[in-house]
Formats: structure tokens, C-alpha cells, sequence
């Protein structure tokens, strides 16, 4: 068979001029993978949230009805899932309650809601009480979306709390998934001068010390029922794996955590039965597994080189990703929960700090590509699709990134930025957009997003 | 009592860095020649850390070189534009680096001066006509080791070291030795935790093999979180990357 020089070019030119628009549109979705894995990529809600009824005379009302407003606007900003019409596109209205408002009004240019948030606040007898909704503006006929009434002391963190518990409940009934305004995230920080276990609620309020021990206290990891918090400790035996228990107010016992050697990095199960971490105590260090309770030690791995940073895959609690310094530069590797079946998922570079998304699909982790002595490359967060090994770096020109943690509903990373000697907490979306800065000090390092 | 010898050898440490930064800044700058029309000129910096030491120990060269094809160091060889080597001058050595480039040429020179072993002759021959405290002593003649990028591996250069070290101890079997794992500040606290376990291991396997008891040494790891040099430079990062002793008491 002859094909003539002419048409061969011909061929070729058809080809190109067809594939180009396809290569274009892979380049323009080059995130699509992570949207879709980490729910982000569904067609987002608009809707508006309307500043809510200051309800009696008490002196505190106008205050804690501002700060539930500019709460509950922010906590939907940050879901990823809406579309929010700004508050100068939406009615000046305050309807205290469906009988109070006119959906025609939101459901009209400029504000185009779908949604709209409203509802009434109101302190009586030192109780604050929040009545909320959700009404369909396109459809005024129908009855709520959604109506709730809450209450709690009077106060300020209680008026972010109420809109927190709202926020979620519009997430959970709007997007079918929890959402995340209720989280908390646990950080190391030396604000204090040494090194304490610190926790904030999931957009940087509420910054509290959790620990006081005066050492040196890195890795917190907090349970998934939210009533402990292990860490890693410096005290005159070395390093060993602590305990602080949230409900007790103080440090109790985790004995395996401390049997000799240098102890790091714990990582509860999702299941909250069992703790993986890096112990030195046979030599070398290596991955062990602890019961939750401190008992039950065994040994993951046996290979000569640093083994540190375990995280399990929360959705199985079958596998288990850590960073091993087994071949030189550290890499990110996963094996079965007993030690079985080990894979090595990067390619070079220097990849620390693995975090398993709650899906199970995905790694995020930290990752120089191009590391070594006079190279300019950064330290940025990645997520790697665990399956197909495909990788997207979210963090680009930002200082050097490290410890992403995932938020339980998937859709969010934080993580730990340094830029020119100031280390803080950011979060971000799972695709790398809308990266927010949290903390403040210039000495906060090692977020851990919490379970629920 | 042990954090009080550790601050103090930082501080110790602290003085010498900033006194070499100081005398980093006299350097005279880099020296050009002729540089070719639109072709920038070269520059040149090569630094010892530290300028003075016993003959047996370590010194760090530290380089950065820009608008240069081809760099070498006498008595080296071609090197990477930038970098660090340890080197163990059994002499008073200058070394000289020269950057070739387009637009030129640059040079610079680092001066070591070696002082001949002393302290380590006179505590082997008699111990106690010595009037240096068994601190001193130790100070003397166990010294910190230096390890290369991400390595945890017990280079040739610390072998000296290590004997003179194991030499010591074995003259002195009361004295319990703590060695500290030190790591620079790039990269995680977490993966350089382990690093600075793998060298405090390295160095303890090495005295072991020397023949010192096990049960007198203890390690621990320090990572990147108590550096002894504090500074965003090569020749910091080098000064952190160590296995530290000091006497366990």
C-alpha cells in the first residue's frame, strides 16, 4: 500500500488541526481529576445569606448578631460547594423568618440566589437563640429547605459556634456530605517559647494552647472521636509518643510510647483503634503499631534508613503510606497494614509528609522535585490519585509548604507555609485554589485537620 | 546539668559562626579580568568553616559561584557551582577557587590554619599531670562529626575523629557519652528526626565497632529542632548537620 507524499501531509495536517483542540482542553482541565475525586467539580449552588433579624433589646444582641453573620457567610464561602452572592448584590432586607421576605426580590438580578439563608437572633436571659432557614427563591410556593432553632449561653464564641452548627446543617441538607464548619485543627506552636500542642477552629478562630509541658512537642494527631490527641515529645528519656486527653484536661498514659529509642509521628487508624508511628527502639527507625491504648507493639518494617510520618488510609484502615529514606532522598511509599506488599509512589525528589484523603483515593503530600545541593526547587504540596499515580502540584512560587492534612469531607487541605523565616497555617481547596492564610505568629507549624 | 553543657557549646558554637561572618565580610571581593562585551563578569565565594582547627579535624569549604562554565579548587578539581565539601588539612592550607566564564574570570582563596595535635598527646601520655578538667578533656578530644547532604553515613574525613574519640574514651571507662543528631533546617522536623537518629546512630555504631561498651553511649535526636548555627547559608547548614557529643551524666 502506497500512500502518496501529498496525502501522507494532508493526513497529518487533519490530524493536528483535530487534536489540537483536545490538547488545549486536557491543559485547561489538568485539575479535573482532583475536582471530581475530591467532589469539586459538581455545579456549584448560589446562594445568599441574608443578615439575620436582630430580635429584643439586650445591649449584646448587635454584636453577636454581627459576628453570626460575617461567621456564617464565611463558613459557606469556604465549603466549596456555593456560589455566594455577595452582600452588595443582595437585598438590604433582614427578614427574621419566611413570613418576613420577599423571595422575588432574591431570586432577581443582581443577587440571582437559588438559596437564601435568613432567620433571626435574639439574647434573652443571657441565652442566646438563633432561628434559621433555607427557602428556595426560585420556587416560593415550596415549603423550607431547611429550618432549625438553636441555642447556648450568650457569647461571643457561642454566636460563631451557633453559625458553625447552621453553616453545616445548609451544607449536610444543600450537598448531601458533612460539612466542615465544626472542625477543628490541631498545630504545634512556639508562641508561648517552647513548642506546645496548640488547637483553633477549622478558619483560624479560636486559637487555644492545648499542651503546657515546656519541651519540645511536635506531630499532634487528633483522634477520630475527638477526645485525645498523640503527639511526639522530648522529655529525659528521649523522644516518645504522648497522650493528651481532651475530656480529662490532661496528659494520660500511652506506655508503649516510650520503650527506649527516639519515638515519632503517630497516626491514629480511621477506625481509632490502633497507632502507627516511627520508633527508633530496635536500632534503626522504623513504622510500629501500637493498640490505641499503648499496648499490643509490633514492627511494620525492616530495612536499613530513616522510616517515618505514617498515615492509613482512614477509608480501609488496610494500608498504611509513610516516608522512607530507604533508597536515599525520602519518598513517599504504601504498604498493606501488615507490612505486606510495599510500593513505592514517587519518583525521585524529596516527598515527605503523606496525608491519605478520607475517599482513600488520594495522597496529599510534600514534595521538592528538583532537591539537591544549588537547586532552586520549592517545597510544595501535591495529591496523587493512589491508583493511576498521576500527581498535581496545588501550591506553586509560595514559600515552602509541608504536613498538608486532610479535611474530612475531602474537599479541603491545610497546611504549614514558610516563607522568609514566618511559619503558618493555610488552607486551601483540594485543587490548590483559594488558599487562605490562618495563623498570625510566625511560629505555627504541623496542622492536623480533625476527624469530624 | 546536660542542657546547660549544650547551651553552652551552642553558644560556644553561636560565637564562632558569628565571628567567622564577621571575618567572612573583610574578604576581599572577588577579583575580575577582562570581561567580554554583553557577557557578565563572573563572581566567586569560597568559605572555611572553621579557619582554625587541630590537624585530624574537619573543616567545611563552602562555594557559590555565578556566570561560570568551568569552576575548580586547587588540589579538588572541578567542582558544582555552588556547594559544600569536607576536607581534613593535615597542614595550614590555602585553598583557591577559580570560576571561568564567558565574561571572564574570578577567583577566591580560604585560609585553614591547622595547629599540630597537642591537648590529645598530653592527656595520652599522663592524665594527670594534666590540669584541664575531665570536661575539657572531653571537649578536647571527642569532637562533633559532620556529615554530608541527607547522609547519615560516617564519611572517611570523621574516621580520625572517631578514633581519636574512641581513644579517649577507652583511657576514661567512667565517662558516659550522649550523642546528639543534628540535621539543617530544609526539608520536615519529621523526616530530619529520623536523619539526625540515623547519624547519632551512625556515630555510636562507629565507637561501638572501636571497641567502647554499648550500654556507655546514649543517642538522641535533635533534627533541625535545636540548631546550632541559625543562618540560611551552606556553610550553616553544614555546621547542623552533625552527630554532637557530650558527657552523659
Amino acid at each position: 500500500m502506497t500512500v502518496s507524499f501529498r496525502n501522507l501531509s494532508r493526513l497529518l495536517a487533519a490530524i493536528a488541526i483535530l487534536l489540537a483542540p483536545a490538547l488545549q482542553t486536557t491543559a485547561l482541565h489538568a485539575q479535573d481529576w482532583v475536582r471530581t475525586g475530591s467532589g469539586l467539580s459538581n455545579q456549584r449552588i448560589r446562594i445568599a445569606a441574608a443578615d439575620f433579624k436582630p430580635v429584643g433589646n439586650d445591649p449584646q444582641t448587635p454584636e453577636f448578631k454581627t459576628i453570626f453573620d460575617a461567621t456564617l457567610f464565611s463558613d459557606l464561602s469556604n465549603a466549596g460547594v456555593f456560589d455566594m452572592v455577595s452582600k452588595s448584590m443582595a437585598p438590604t432586607a433582614t427578614p427574621g423568618s419566611p413570613q418576613e421576605i420577599s423571595l422575588p426580590q432574591w431570586a432577581a438580578d443582581p443577587a440571582n440566589a437559588s438559596m437564601v439563608a435568613l432567620g433571626a437572633l435574639s439574647v434573652t436571659n443571657g441565652r442566646l437563640t438563633v432561628s434559621g432557614w433555607v427557602l428556595d427563591a426560585k420556587n416560593p410556593a415550596s415549603p423550607p429547605v431547611l429550618g432549625k432553632q438553636y441555642g447556648d449561653a450568650a457569647s461571643q464564641d457561642n454566636a460563631r459556634a451557633i453559625a458553625h452548627r447552621f453553616a453545616d446543617d445548609i451544607i449536610a441538607r444543600l450537598s448531601g456530605m458533612n460539612g466542615i464548619a465544626e472542625t477543628k485543627i490541631y498545630f504545634v506552636s512556639a508562641r508561648s517559647g517552647t513548642k506546645e500542642i496548640w488547637a483553633m477552629d477549622y478558619d483560624g478562630q479560636n486559637e487555644h494552647i492545648v499542651t503546657r509541658l515546656g519541651s519540645t512537642s511536635l506531630s499532634p494527631r487528633i483522634s477520630p472521636d475527638n477526645t485525645r490527641v498523640a503527639f511526639s515529645s522530648i522529655g529525659k528519656e528521649g523522644w516518645a509518643i504522648r497522650m493528651y486527653s481532651l475530656e480529662l484536661g490532661r496528659m494520660v498514659a500511652f506506655p508503649g510510647g516510650a520503650a527506649g529509642g527516639s519515638n515519632f509521628s503517630p497516626a491514629w487508624s480511621g477506625d481509632g483503634s490502633k497507632i502507627a508511628f516511627s520508633s527508633s527502639r530496635s536500632g534503626d527507625p522504623e513504622i510500629w503499631v501500637a493498640d490505641s491504648t499503648g499496648g499490643n507493639l509490633h514492627k511494620l518494617t525492616s530495612f536499613h534508613g530513616p522510616d517515618v510520618a505514617p498515615t492509613w488510609n482512614p477509608k480501609t484502615n488496610s494500608q498504611i503510606a509513610w516516608v522512607s529514606g530507604r533508597t536515599g532522598l525520602p519518598q513517599i511509599y504504601t504498604m498493606d497494614a501488615d507490612g505486606a506488599n510495599i510500593q513505592r509512589m514517587t519518583d525521585g525528589g524529596y516527598a515527605i509528609s503523606p496525608s491519605w484523603s478520607p475517599s482513600g483515593q488520594f495522597l496529599s503530600f510534600s514534595w521538592n522535585r528538583k532537591y539537591g545541593p544549588g537547586a532552586p526547587g520549592g517545597q510544595d504540596i501535591y495529591v496523587m490519585d493512589i491508583a493511576s499515580k498521576r500527581w498535581l502540584q496545588l501550591t506553586h512560587d509560595a514559600g515552602s509548604n509541608d504536613y498538608p492534612s486532610w479535611s474530612p469531607d475531602g474537599r479541603h487541605l491545610v497546611f504549614e507555609r514558610a516563607i522568609g523565616g514566618r511559619t503558618e497555617i493555610w488552607t486551601m481547596l483540594a485543587d490548590g485554589t483559594e488558599q487562605h492564610q490562618l495563623t498570625h505568629s510566625g511560629k505555627d507549624f504541623m496542622p492536623n485537620w480533625s476527624w469530624k | 546539668m546536660k542542657s546547660g553543657n549544650r547551651i553552652l557549646t551552642c553558644l560556644v558554637l553561636l560565637a564562632a559562626v558569628v565571628g567567622f561572618a564577621g571575618c567572612k565580610k573583610k574578604t576581599p571581593p572577588p577579583t575580575s579580568t577582562a570581561p567580554e562585551i554583553n557577557a557578565p563578569a563572573p563572581t566567586a565565594q569560597l568559605t572555611a568553616t572553621p579557619t582554625t582547627v587541630t590537624a585530624g579535624d574537619q573543616v567545611v569549604l563552602s562555594w557559590r559561584t555565578s556566570n561560570a562554565t568551568s569552576i575548580s579548587i586547587d588540589g579538588i578539581g572541578d567542582v558544582p557551582s555552588s556547594g559544600v565539601k569536607t576536607v581534613t588539612p593535615s597542614e595550614s592550607t590555602s585553598y583557591h577557587l577559580v570560576a571561568r566564564g564567558d565574561g571572564g574570570s574570578a577567583d577566591a582563596t580560604a585560609r585553614v590554619t591547622v595547629n599540630p595535635v597537642q591537648n590529645a598527646v598530653a592527656v595520652n601520655n599522663d592524665m594527670s599531670s594534666s590540669n584541664l578538667t575531665e570536661e575539657e578533656q572531653f571537649k578536647a578530644n571527642v569532637q562533633d562529626i559532620f556529615f554530608d547532604y541527607d547522609s547519615y553515613d560516617v564519611g572517611s574525613n570523621a574516621s580520625g575523629a572517631l578514633s581519636k574519640s574512641a581513644a579517649f574514651l577507652a583511657q576514661h571507662p567512667n565517662i558516659k557519652v550522649l550523642i546528639g543528631g543534628y540535621c539543617d533546617e530544609r526539608g520536615s522536623n519529621e523526616y530530619n528526626l529520623t536523619l539526625g537518629q540515623s547519624r547519632a546512630n551512625s556515630a555510636k555504631n562507629a565507637l561501638v565497632q572501636a571497641g567502647i561498651a554499648e550500654n556507655r553511649i546514649r543517642v538522641v535526636s535533635y533534627g533541625k529542632e535545636k540548631p546550632f548555627c541559625t543562618e540560611s547559608t551552606e556553610e550553616c547548614w553544614q555546621q547542623n548537620r552533625r552527630a554532637g557529643f557530650s558527657i552523659d551524666r
